[in-house]
């Protein structure tokens, strides 16, 4: 039986007018100019432009700074996305098992929710600041030679424990949740059956809460590529040396601080298509989850 | 709960505390530092108790005059942010909610049409889009206005999609009734659905205001005014690690401002949208 | 006054599908029509057709004179009760029964007059503060048929309203509602895909199959003289039995006294029999004038106050089902023989399904 509906003609369009309206001025609109920017050079003085096909997207996929940036993002991503899964994954599993004060717990644990990337990126740059950090200067008062404004590898580890620990409290209401649907007989069978905790824990919870942790990989690598902009330009500003500059980050310096608008454009294009098939792939092998009854 | 012996319960709530610890931590850490003086501040380690300076920073940054926070004074920059965040809620859920009921209720010609033009919307953050989208508040006369850091981020569909969702879970009985019981179709959003969807409303509300609240890149793209700035911003304009003019203790204040509002909003709030993220991603 | 009127209205769906396939129907001021059929015979069609909740693709239908095709089902002035109740959840008992009256701009005290009453004739007095999630399935309907009377419409519409409650509340709410509809004498049109509610509650029964009505009459019409083959099977529990005349013409194996006829059987007809009107009989018991019938048991179906003998003509005829009082003990297997007076037999048409007579 299909859905019931009103008979209105007109006043439909009136609803969807304001959110079309806005799609288009504010979506459509750049969305196009983007892609139409792409394949335009424009000349120094910006005077005027011309067509140039696909060079744009050719010098920057050679371009060897634009490859150090998707290194950076994928290890920026799978780092961040694995140590802040693998938190919360463990603090939700410990959740299951405390009975009094989960509630606390929980509400505890929300918080960095609430915290905009960029000042988590700060606090965690407070800590860790060379010049004032208390923890740097705990490390380098124990021979660790700490400063990552000089240290590549050392503004990654701050950025992704940065990204990762605002991060947690999202995945860990969902594993939570996750882990909460698993029907308990299931568990007690494994338990009669023998199995004690670790080995309940990997071959019956893992694979059973594999479409939350699938769904949160996705997420959390759609996270890592755009939400960490803040992140990244309080810490380091995707340097030192451009040991921290992401795919998105890129787009804004180029386009930005070098105003070289196509490519900015074009890199903006490629970006749309990295999203694109992302989302396909969510909404094909996440959405169409096998359910466990 | 199967094991009755006590050595998974204690360690549970180990790691939970511990949890708790990293997760608060940071915030704790900036906490102190806010009561401390700034030559406190500049020389490590920081003590973990907190200072005596509480009420001389926090009255120099709320009330010691225009311009304490990078030229700007703190309460503009709430008022900024604040009217940015709510702007994006209540702005992103009424078109939503309106363009959902459309699709839902109604048969028109252009539904499907206009549904997978918004549904394309999903695709693609403002991060994105950044380049352009910024051309066009250049040519719209927009930067360094309210409109023009809320609008371009309520054109994306992930409200439409979950209220849509919701919709359809609406028995058809119920129209029917409501049809029948002389309800325009106005009438029945406002009388019928909007009081189902309450929760919903709540979570998405929680959601968009941490979101519009935490904005970062398009603010600092669209707004030049250094009066038009958010408090995310502004913070970030203040502190330069290398410059030694950076009042420290000033940017701690402001760090803690800017972390209480959507806190309180999201602990406040906290069993919607709970809810709501949970069922609303899925 | 405020009848429904129907006059060879159709619904053809998008895509071809006919639903309703020219129906026409007269319901008098006052008359309780039950609409029945099984699924998918388009009796929940027509009546949303009469709320306005479908379109009319032909045909017009008319409320108390007025021709209502293109209006709004607020606008025809009835009300309806729905099979899943369609109570608004979030609102008290009572502002559901008002909802309706509120939109049309009713005066406060005529509202809570005409709720009040309502709810006293229904008895959902002490309910009125309650959400529908705190009540029973029940208690749901009561008020559901509440919402329906307080607007005081020229018809009621009921759409298999007794459908999700359970055997026994169902009999008690076909009761209550037959009581309030006398009571309150308002045109109803009620549909059901219940044969026994039908029966019991219709002043006049529809019988509709494939779209179209197959017979429309009183309930004892409809029982005692089946218009088709269809309207036999359906109404009446257990079924009609039925015999097809073979080839053999005018006998039928194991079936005496059919010479008693004045028209005899032939070829291409069916003769039926309900099995109320069949009595198990000793050898020598038959009157003149019966039909008796030489059946092997096959089976027995005891009810309580009585049971139901199944047994097969000889020859791999029909089964043929016998009611008998109280409990039946006989053993599949068991030869016995069933008489019944010749003007309890129905005649059909095989082919065309039509009675003959």
């Amino acid at each position: 039986m299909s859905k019931a509906v009103f008979p209105n003609k007109w006043l439909p369009y009136l609803l969807v007018a304001p959110q079309v309206a806005i799609t288009l001025v504010f979506f459509y609109w750049p969305a196009s100019q983007a892609l139409y920017q792409s394949v335009l050079h424009e000349d120094p003085f910006g005077l005027k432009s011309k067509f140039v096909g696909l060079a744009n997207f050719q010098s920057v996929l050679s371009d060897p700074a634009y490859l150090n940036a998707i290194k950076v993002t994928a290890i920026f991503s799978i780092s961040t996305a694995a140590l802040s899964m693998s938190l919360a994954l463990l603090l939700a599993t410990a959740a299951e098992k405390v009975v009094r004060g989960r509630g606390l717990y929980r509400t505890m644990l929300i918080w960095p929710y609430a915290v905009a990337p960029a000042v988590a990126g700060l606090l965690w740059m407070f800590m860790f600041n060379p010049v004032m950090g208390t923890f740097a200067y705990m490390l380098r008062r124990n021979g660790f030679d700490w400063n990552p404004l000089l240290d590549g590898d050392q503004a990654m580890l701050l950025v992704v424990v940065a990204a990762a620990w605002k991060q947690i409290s999202y995945n860990f209401l969902f594993f939570v949740a996750a882990l909460q649907s698993i029907p308990k007989s299931l568990i007690e069978a494994a338990a009669i059956d023998g199995a004690g905790s670790t080995k309940r824990f990997w071959t019956i919870i893992f694979p059973l809460i594999a479409p939350t942790t699938f769904f949160l990989l996705v997420v959390n690598t759609v996270y890592a590529f755009f939400d960490t902009f803040g992140i990244i330009d309080s810490v380091t500003s995707g340097g030192p040396a451009r040991a921290t500059e992401t795919l998105v980050y890129k787009v804004y310096v180029d386009g930005f601080v070098n105003l070289d608008l196509g490519s900015s454009a074009a890199q903006s294009v490629i970006l749309m298509a990295i999203v694109i098939a992302l989302t396909a792939f969510q909404f094909r092998y996440v959405e169409k989850r096998v359910h466990y009854a | 709960m199967i094991e009755r012996h006590s050595i998974g319960r204690p360690i549970a709530h180990v790691m939970l505390v511990l949890g708790i610890v990293i997760v608060a931590f940071p915030i704790y850490y900036t906490f102190m530092a806010s009561t401390q003086t700034l030559q406190a501040i500049l020389r490590p380690p920081l003590p973990l108790i907190p200072g005596g300076e509480f009420v001389e920073n926090y009255g120099e940054a709320l009330f010691g005059g225009i311009g304490r926070i990078g030229g700007v004074n703190v309460w503009t920059l709430l008022f900024n942010t604040t009217v940015m965040a709510l702007g994006i809620a209540i702005g992103k859920i009424v078109i939503s909610i309106l363009s959902a009921f459309a699709i839902v209720f109604f048969r028109f010609r252009l539904r499907m049409t206009f549904f997978w033009l918004i549904f394309i919307t999903l695709m693609l953050p403002v991060e994105v889009r950044i380049l352009p989208t910024y051309k066009v508040m250049v040519d719209l006369g927009m930067i360094d206005t309210y409109a023009g850091l809320i609008l371009p981020l309520i054109a994306s569909a992930t409200a439409t999609l979950l209220f849509r969702q919701f919709f359809m879970t609406i028995p058809s009985e119920l129209v029917e009734a409501a049809r029948v019981d002389a309800a325009g179709p106005m009438r029945f959003f406002w009388d019928i659905l909007i009081p189902l969807s309450k929760t919903n409303i709540a979570a998405l509300f929680v959601i968009l205001f941490i979101y519009g609240w935490t904005q970062y890149l398009w603010p600092l793209l669209v707004t030049n005014d250094n009066q038009m700035n958010t408090i995310v911003i502004a913070l970030r304009k203040m502190v330069s690690f290398a410059d030694a003019d950076t009042p420290w203790h000033l940017v701690m204040v402001t760090s803690i401002l800017a972390i209480v509002p959507p806190v309180l909003v999201v602990v406040l709030m906290q069993r919607w949208f709970v809810r709501g993220l949970v069922e609303a991603e899925k | 006054m405020a009848g429904i009127e129907l006059s060879d209205v159709r619904k053809v769906y998008p895509g071809g599908v006919e639903a309703v396939k020219g129906v026409s129907l007269d319901i008098p001021d006052g008359e309780f029509v039950v609409l029945v059929g099984p699924s998918g015979c388009g009796k929940s069609t027509l009546l949303r057709m009469v709320a306005g909740l479908e379109t009319i693709s032909a045909g017009t239908i008319s409320i108390g004179d007025r021709i209502v095709n293109d209006l709004e089902p607020a606008e025809r002035d009835i009300a309806m009760v729905f099979q899943n109740y369609a109570l608004y959840p979030h609102m008290s008992v009572r502002q559901n029964l008002e909802y309706g009256l509120k939109n049309r701009k009713m005066a406060k005290a005529e509202i809570a007059r005409r709720v009040d009453q309502a709810a006293g004739i229904l008895e959902i007095a002490p309910l009125l503060a309650r959400k529908p999630g705190q009540l029973s399935g029940g208690q749901r309907q009561r008020v559901a048929m509440g919402r329906a009377i307080v607007r005081e419409p020229e018809a009621f519409l009921f759409d298999e309203p007794l459908s999700n409650l359970d055997a026994k509340l169902r009999v008690q709410m076909r009761a209550e509602i037959r009581r309030l509809q006398r009571k309150l004498a308002t045109t109803s049109l009620y549909v059901t895909h219940d044969q026994l509610e039908a029966m019991t509650l219709a002043d006049r029964l529809v019988v509709l199959n494939g779209g179209r009505i197959e017979q429309a009459g009183t309930p004892m019409d409809v029982y005692e003289r089946p218009a088709t083959l269809f309207v036999a099977t359906f109404i009446g529990s257990p079924a009609m039995n039925l015999i097809p005349v073979g080839a053999a013409g005018g006998s039928i194996a194991g079936l005496t006294g059919l010479d008693g006829l004045a028209v005899g059987p032939s070829v291409g007809q069916t003769l039926g029999i309900r099995p109320e009107h069949m009595r198990l009989v000793e050898e020598a018991e038959a009157a003149p004038g019966e039909l008796l019938a030489d059946l092997t048991v096959t089976g027995v179906e005891v009810v309580g106050a009585e049971s139901y003998v199944y047994g097969a003509l000889p020859d791999k005829g029909s089964e043929i089902a016998v009611r008998v009082p109280g409990y039946s003990h006989l053993e599949p297997g068991t030869k016995v023989r069933a008489a019944a007076p010749l003007d309890a037999l129905h005649r059909f048409d095989s082919e065309s399904g039509r009675r003959l007579d």
